[in-house]
């Protein structure tokens, strides 16, 4: 067992800390009040390679392992958790949802351009009435002969708005229930598609989050990921990694909170001492860093076992699971250590807690979580 | 033309600063190495004439005094855009000692435009680029703040009191640079990362040179006293304090 990072980790930690710390830092809070769509940044992030960090360099992307992909994330979502969720969904659902199950036509025309990051995509799963339970899809598509006629509303799209190129869960054969779901490749400029409102949401807010709603919509037969049929278990799969993406955000959203609420405790003074020195507050900082810690095995362990082929449904469940419900523990203490401080946007630290909420929620549950690894359980 | 860049492998700003041996050598345990802040801007400044066509840039190359620890920071700079690096083999001794090694490279690579930091942010000697173009014959500049290439010359800003000088040098010349020289250094991409595995990080043996200078010991600062706040009432108690306790009354 190794846990010393390569020379080229520990480059790209190091990349994305300078970013986040340099620029992210500037207006995270304005875009987070306005909830602005980070467009410069990720722009900037593209050119510097974050957007298809883990696809083959023979598609544009920058060939990366998951373990670098954790750190990334990692200190991406220390600053902002708003852009980590857009590279989330780019690199773990759409990019590698195309690369692993794709066609190579498929791989040319999209996968291509979204490595490069020169275009953004999104995931359409979750619906009004599908969200757990992402069994029972209504979106259908009707088989036309060489096209699909597709149908229905998808909510609580990330990148909804900025992306171009949609990954989209449909039921083709409703007869056949979950086995019937299919993921098309639908570019959001096709006629009849249409977006809701930008969700006005509790943190998270400068990604753009809206429902999408499908009218007659007509997509290429050769944009069906995969065989006929095929749609749920992409939806499992490509969530497996999602959740190792998901679950780095939720530890940065943490080790962010932590970093803060550390420096803080060594400057703030009450009682006559820097409030570190009360045990209080030092047993608080404490459990803090060991569930982070733990957190960030988890995590890495998902990731390596990804990087070496072996199952890693359980394993990115169990850090998802662990991460999000952590990342709310603590930073809500690192509001508590900040007092009154804590409780205003100026200090970060509120922003994270509101951030860390979501992981909890998006990319699967913690309850959606615990029905996976208790399943495994009984295998 | 080619440019090289002084390369130092410093402690990263944040360490906690410790010493070992008798206090006669900085303790490396759990430091983590970065480019010379110096040093990384101009690196950025040879990348940003290199990109400008009409500056007629053939390469940037990185030289570094060091031993195998310090082949991760030089290759943060490969990552970052130089062609290709040398490591002298060596653990750097002294301004002299590092000086000497890096114009003997420079003698046989043959680079137009030397670029050295104003000093390094460990030791801050500010030695090695004056000593290197005396050991090169090479002109030099120093605290440049600005350099661009015109018709073949290097034009320089040097930031003295009061104001700016604006030299021209011929090639070839030594630069020794400062806050400036460009805005901020970049942050390698993921191709550069990767194209970095591929690019020449050639090690070159050391030549016997004595150092001229050795460390005899360091000293941290000392601390500061506590602070005692005394009542803004309580005059008599103040003048008390300075008098017999701060002794300065």
């Amino acid at each position: 067992m190794d846990f010393e990072y390569t020379e080229e980790q520990l480059m790209i930690q190091q990349a994305a800390r300078d970013y986040a710390q340099r620029e992210l830092i500037k207006d995270v809070i304005e875009r987070d009040t306005k909830a602005e769509f980070p467009t410069e940044h990720i722009k900037n992030l593209a050119e510097l390679g974050f957007l298809g960090m883990l696809v083959d360099p023979k598609y544009d992307g920058g060939g990366m392992d998951t373990i670098s992909y954790v750190l990334a994330m990692e200190e991406i979502s220390k600053i902002d958790a708003a852009v980590s969720v857009i590279m989330s969904v780019q690199n773990s659902l759409v990019c590698y949802g195309i690369e692993a199950y794709g066609t190579e036509e498929q791989k040319e025309k999209y996968l291509r351009p979204l490595a490069r990051g020169e275009k953004l995509g999104a995931y359409l799963l979750s619906e009004p009435e599908a969200g757990s339970d992402a069994t029972k899809q209504r979106t259908t598509a009707e088989d036309k002969g060489d096209y699909y006629l597709v149908n229905g509303t998808k909510n609580w799209i990330t990148n909804a708005n900025s992306a171009s190129i949609y990954l989209v869960a449909v039921q083709t054969h409703p007869e056949k229930g979950h086995r019937g779901i299919n993921t098309l490749i639908v570019e959001k400029d096709s006629p009849g598609i249409s977006l809701g409102p930008h969700e006005d949401k509790m943190g998270m807010r400068s990604s753009d989050t809206h429902s999408v709603m499908f009218t007659d919509v007509k997509v290429p037969k050769e944009n069906r990921i995969g065989e006929d049929g095929f749609g749920f278990k992409f939806a499992m799969k490509t969530l497996e990694g999602g959740r190792i993406g998901i679950a780095s955000q939720a530890l940065g959203i943490a080790s962010g909170a932590f970093e803060l609420a550390l420096k803080y405790s060594k400057e703030r003074k009450a009682f006559g001492t820097e409030i570190f020195n009360h045990q209080a507050i030092a047993f608080k900082l404490s459990d803090m860093a060991v569930k982070i810690e733990a957190a960030r095995f988890f995590c890495l362990k998902a990731a390596w076992l990804k990087d070496n082929g072996k199952p890693y449904g359980t394993a990115s469940a169990m850090a998802k699971q662990y991460a999000a419900d952590i990342a709310m523990e603590v930073t809500t203490e690192a509001v508590q250590i900040h007092g009154g401080y804590g409780y205003v946007k100026e200090y970060h630290v509120e922003r994270l807690m509101r951030e860390a909420k979501l992981t909890q929620i998006y990319e699967g549950t913690s309850e959606v979580q615990k029905i996976i690894i208790s399943r495994s359980l009984l295998k | 033309m080619k440019i090289a860049i002084c390369l130092g492998s410093v402690p990263d700003t944040t360490t906690k600063v410790k010493f070992t041996n008798n206090n006669t050598e900085f303790d490396t345990t759990g430091v983590q190495w970065v480019i010379n802040p110096w040093d990384e801007l101009s690196l950025t400044r040879a990348l940003e004439l290199k990109e400008d066509t009409s500056a007629g840039i053939e390469k940037v190359s990185v030289i570094n005094v060091g031993e195998r620890g310090t082949e991760p920071t030089i290759r943060k700079a490969l990552a970052i855009g130089a062609d290709d690096a040398i490591r002298i083999d060596a653990i750097p001794k002294d301004a002299y000692f590092i000086a000497a090694q890096i114009a003997e490279v420079i003698k046989k690579e043959g680079f137009d435009i030397v670029l050295c930091g104003i000093e390094s942010s460990d030791y801050n000697g500010a030695s090695v680029g004056g000593m290197l173009a005396e050991f090169l014959n090479f002109p030099s500049v120093s605290a440049v703040s600005k350099l661009e290439i015109e018709n073949g010359k290097v034009k320089f800003n040097r930031d003295i009191d009061g104001g700016k000088e604006i030299v021209i040098s011929q090639i070839p010349v030594v630069a020794i640079v400062q806050k400036g020289i460009s805005k901020e250094p970049r942050i390698p991409s993921m191709r550069g990362i990767m194209m970095a595995r591929k690019k020449p990080l050639n090690v070159v043996p050391a030549i016997e040179t004595d150092a001229l200078t050795e460390f005899v010991s360091f000293e941290m600062p000392t601390s500061k006293g506590k602070c005692k706040l005394v009542d803004s009432e309580n005059v008599k108690e103040l003048v008390e304090l300075l008098h017999n306790e701060a002794k300065v009354i």
